[in-house]
């Protein structure tokens, strides 16, 4: 882990913040995607 | 072959089936590998200390966000012109992506600039048309929602996009022509002078490579989505009027 000095909080929040937004979008997507193919090939 | 044949949605789920394990692959090799260096191998900044580290996800994040809706205009624009149903639905699927990558934007502009600005928001004319380009996602989003025949709400849809790509010029060249408020110039430039150190340049270009990578292999995703949920639909309404 490097060393953040007085600003860790920030560069941690931005990062955790943005990897849950991103995780999030990439999950719902993937999991749209595999419901849309389930409904086409039933 | 003319490239509109591509637009074929056969052709389409096929090559967009080819292409996306890469897409998603590069995007991945890409944003992990230039977040990993930018994180842990690069020194900080000497005025904005161990914050220069939110770059590799505010200016690609940033970035995506606003060429998301050129991509939403050129699709619409190529459906206003050629009534391809799939460059329609490359627009529809756009839109989230575009949305949540302002978000991250917002999000870590926000968290970048409460400790160098002293606020985490301020009506700069950046910020502001950011955040108005925020609200175009969401009502076009809500567009395609509301209108329940497709061409309708791809034509309606269309015409929104246009209007947008208003704010999304004004966003990107804010900076440039609007010299008040507080957001600081590009990040990067053509005119070396302008540019960041070479130590966060490089991870900072990864970093952007992969986020385009990913919105691409996003939008490819959910586009193949929204022609099968078409096919389904289509296959309801056959089955019902037999």
């Amino acid at each position: 882990m490097p060393e953040l000095g007085k600003y860790a909080a920030e560069v941690l929040l931005a990062y955790g913040a943005s990897g849950a937004i991103l995780g999030a979008l990439i999950a719902v997507t993937l999991w749209q995607a595999r419901a849309a193919k389930r409904d086409e090939e039933r | 072959m003319s490239i509109w044949e591509y637009a074929n949605p056969v052709r389409f789920m096929g090559w967009t089936g080819r292409l996306l394990p890469w897409l998603w692959g590069g995007a991945a090799l890409l944003v992990v590998g230039g977040l990993v260096w930018g994180f842990f191998f690069t020194p900080d900044d000497f005025r904005m200390g161990s914050t220069v580290k939110i770059i590799y996800l505010h200016v690609p994040s940033a970035l995506m966000a606003i060429n998301g809706w050129f991509v939403m205009v050129v699709a619409s624009l190529i459906w206003l012109i050629r009534r391809h149903h799939v460059s329609a639905l490359v627009a529809r699927a756009a839109a989230p992506v575009g949305a949540v990558m302002t978000v991250v934007g917002l999000v870590t502009g926000a968290v970048w600039g409460q400790p160098m600005w002293g606020t985490w928001w301020v009506w700069d004319p950046r910020l502001t048309s950011f955040f108005v380009l925020f609200l175009f996602y969401l009502g076009y989003i809500a567009l395609w929602q509301a209108i329940e025949d497709p061409d309708a709400a791809a034509d309606l849809t269309s015409v929104l996009a246009l209007v947008g790509g208003v704010f999304a010029i004004l966003s990107r060249y804010a900076v440039l022509f609007w010299n008040q408020g507080l957001h600081q110039g590009a990040t990067l430039s053509l005119d070396a002078e302008e540019n960041i150190a070479d130590v966060f340049w490089l991870p900072l270009v990864t970093t952007m490579a992969g986020f385009g990578l990913l919105f691409l292999a996003l939008v490819l995703t959910r586009a193949r989505m929204h022609v099968r949920l078409r096919r389904a639909r289509a296959r309801m309404l056959r089955t019902r009027v037999a």
